[in-house]
């Protein structure tokens, strides 16, 4: 895809976060905006998957650490094919196969449940160990939170990943510098996080991952690094492309009422319709 | 006599592990620093390359093992039984549970025979712990023989097995022609019409020998191997409650929680039955030699017969 096809289809992305939240009348559209962007390039250009092989063998991987971030992730798959877009009104919602956090057992397309902090990187980490016994060339992809790097778990996995080399792995951080009760620094830093996994011997690159040039650079860096595991910054806006959500610390983990959602996806409809 | 023969079931394990090694390519060991002590040594040694040291690391140890096991691989997770279920028991939870990965987790240096490390070492809640997740089994094999048997099963099973060893050498119990290990499926190794010991693991020799004791006082005391504590064999217990109609269960586990707590919660649904559990009442362990410990805390054949023979 194009930058300017990954745009739009990144435009559709955070529609679906909005109506997955909204219907759900809870939920978590902070980060998913935030991480909207890098989620598109991941299911639209880069990882090796197919909708109709959802455990297609020897396809790419993808844990989403952060899992909270269930509504981009969501959209993501369900915009790449995975089930009906039309599922994801059925977020939260009881009986449905869309669980608040990722559900491996019963999401197409989901590779590991998380959602519990921290402990997404150690499975990652897992795959593409098992990659690496195996031979195999598929890559492993896990997206963690910045405030998520509080969790020691974090860096123990860090640990294992540099110790092993696994050049296989590719670790996103969603570095939009909000937590629950406000800023990194506010809160308990784990800044600087770059400087950490550099420090556990991965290869760590720093952009502005609301833009797809960097996305598309970081990751094609990414493949060609040998012995050891990456570690993108991703620089992001918590809440992105919906301004009264964009940096606010409240929107974390709250769902847009009826006025809130239409002002919205019209803001969502005038991006959409500037890219044509 | 039974003590002819006695290995410590950690060594079983390690050895069991090895022979499945052979049989299986896709089965893994992990450890968190431990190995010499978990006796997975043995199959370090003998498949270095299938060995994964994830140093002192346990949360991050079971994280790696689920991410291995969704790519196929069958890995068994070892460490002291205190840190696998009790440091990593939320990863346990949410990274093996919950998504139901065919992991088998060996938690070693189970209970007070742990000896001289003392407390902070001598795990008595992990039976509560994994018991309480939903889709666990939980095993607890008395000798060398159910070790390999029960490590053979756990393989064959698909999904998270949560399998407990012990550190101090026990005697051998199931050295017979017609022995045979199911999941699930408690065995009645001695007949009785008194009363009932329902027991697993390092206690299962105790209780035999218990059972003698008893016999000569005039009290005939059948004893019930549960090497799987879930799911529990209900049919036999409900038989036992039946038959003699007095439960005493015996493990080397905190009273709360673990077998004495599962048997109770069968029987006061289905067929109340007065059980006195024996074990570890709601205390922490302490150092000292493991066969000072299990009798001072009453888990040796004599202090079993006396808490039965005071309580009958």
């Amino acid at each position: 895809m194009t930058n300017l096809e990954l745009q739009k289809m990144a435009v559709k992305i955070r529609e679906g976060i909005l109506t997955s939240v909204h219907s759900a009348k809870c939920g978590h559209p902070g980060g998913s905006l935030s991480a909207a962007d890098i989620l598109t390039y991941l299911y639209f250009e880069e990882m090796n998957i197919d909708p109709e092989q959802p455990k297609m063998k020897d396809r790419d991987r993808f844990v989403l650490s952060k899992g909270h971030n269930a509504p981009g992730y969501y959209s993501a798959l369900a915009n790449r094919g995975f089930f009906p877009v039309g599922a994801l009104e059925t977020l939260r919602h009881i009986g449905s196969f869309l669980q608040g956090h990722p559900d491996m057992k019963h999401i197409p397309g989901v590779d590991m449940s998380s959602g519990s902090l921290g402990q997404g990187l150690s499975a990652a980490t897992g795959m593409a160990l098992a990659a690496k016994l195996d031979n195999k060339s598929y890559r492993v992809y896990c997206m963690c939170g910045d405030g998520e790097c509080e969790e020691g778990q974090i860096w123990e996995a860090a640990m294992f990943a540099g110790h092993r080399k696994l050049d296989n792995l590719t670790v996103i951080v969603d570095n939009n510098n909000l937590q629950i009760d406000g800023t990194l620094a506010e809160v308990c830093s784990p800044d600087p996080i770059g400087e950490k996994f550099s420090a556990f011997r991965f290869h760590v690159i720093h952009i502005d991952g609301n833009d797809f040039d960097q996305i598309r650079s970081a990751f094609e860096e990414a493949k060609q690094v040998k012995d050891m595991p990456t570690a993108i910054i991703a620089h992001t806006v918590k809440g992105k492309g919906i301004s009264y959500m964009e940096n606010q610390a409240g929107w974390h983990g709250k769902a847009p009422n009826d006025e809130e959602y239409k002002v919205a996806m019209e803001e969502l409809e005038k991006a959409g319709a500037q890219l044509c | 006599m039974l003590e002819t023969k006695k290995i410590a079931t950690r060594e079983s394990y390690g050895n069991a592990l090895v022979e499945l090694g052979k049989e299986h390519d896709d089965v893994l060991v992990l450890d968190a620093d431990l190995a010499q002590a978990t006796k997975t040594c043995t199959f370090k040694k003998a498949f270095p390359e299938r060995h994964i040291d994830c140093g002192i690391a346990e949360a991050n140890m079971v994280g790696i093992a689920a991410g291995l096991a969704t790519c196929g691989k069958v890995p068994f997770v070892s460490s002291f039984a205190m840190f696998v279920t009790g440091r990593a028991y939320e990863q346990v939870r949410n990274s093996i549970g919950y998504p139901h990965l065919n992991v088998k987790i060996g938690g070693t240096h189970a209970g007070i025979s742990v000896g001289e490390d003392g407390a902070t070492h001598q795990c008595l809640e992990d039976i509560a712990l994994m018991r309480a997740i939903p889709g666990m089994t939980v095993i607890c094999p008395a000798d060398d023989i159910e070790t390999k048997a029960a490590i053979k099963a756990a393989y064959e099973l698909n999904g998270p097995v949560y399998l407990r060893f012990g550190r101090l050498a026990v005697p051998v119990v199931n050295d017979r022609e017609d022995y045979k290990f199911e999941i699930g499926k408690g065995v009645r190794l001695r007949e009785g019409s008194d009363l009932t010991i329902i027991t697993y693991g390092l206690c299962v020799a105790a209780c035999l020998e218990a059972a003698e004791i008893l016999s000569k006082a005039g009290c005939e005391a059948e004893v019930i191997n549960m090497h799987t504590i879930k799911p529990l064999d209900e049919e036999l217990v409900l038989e036992c409650a039946e038959k003699t109609k007095r439960i005493f269960t015996v493990e080397e586990h905190s009273v709360i929680g673990g077998l004495g707590s599962a048997v109770c919660d069968l029987l006061s649904e289905k067929l109340p039955t007065k059980v006195t559990r024996i074990g570890i009442n709601d205390v922490f362990g302490e150092s000292g030699p493991a066969q000072e410990l299990i009798h001072k805390y009453g888990l040796d054949g004599e202090g079993i017969a006396k808490q039965i023979w005071q309580n009958k």
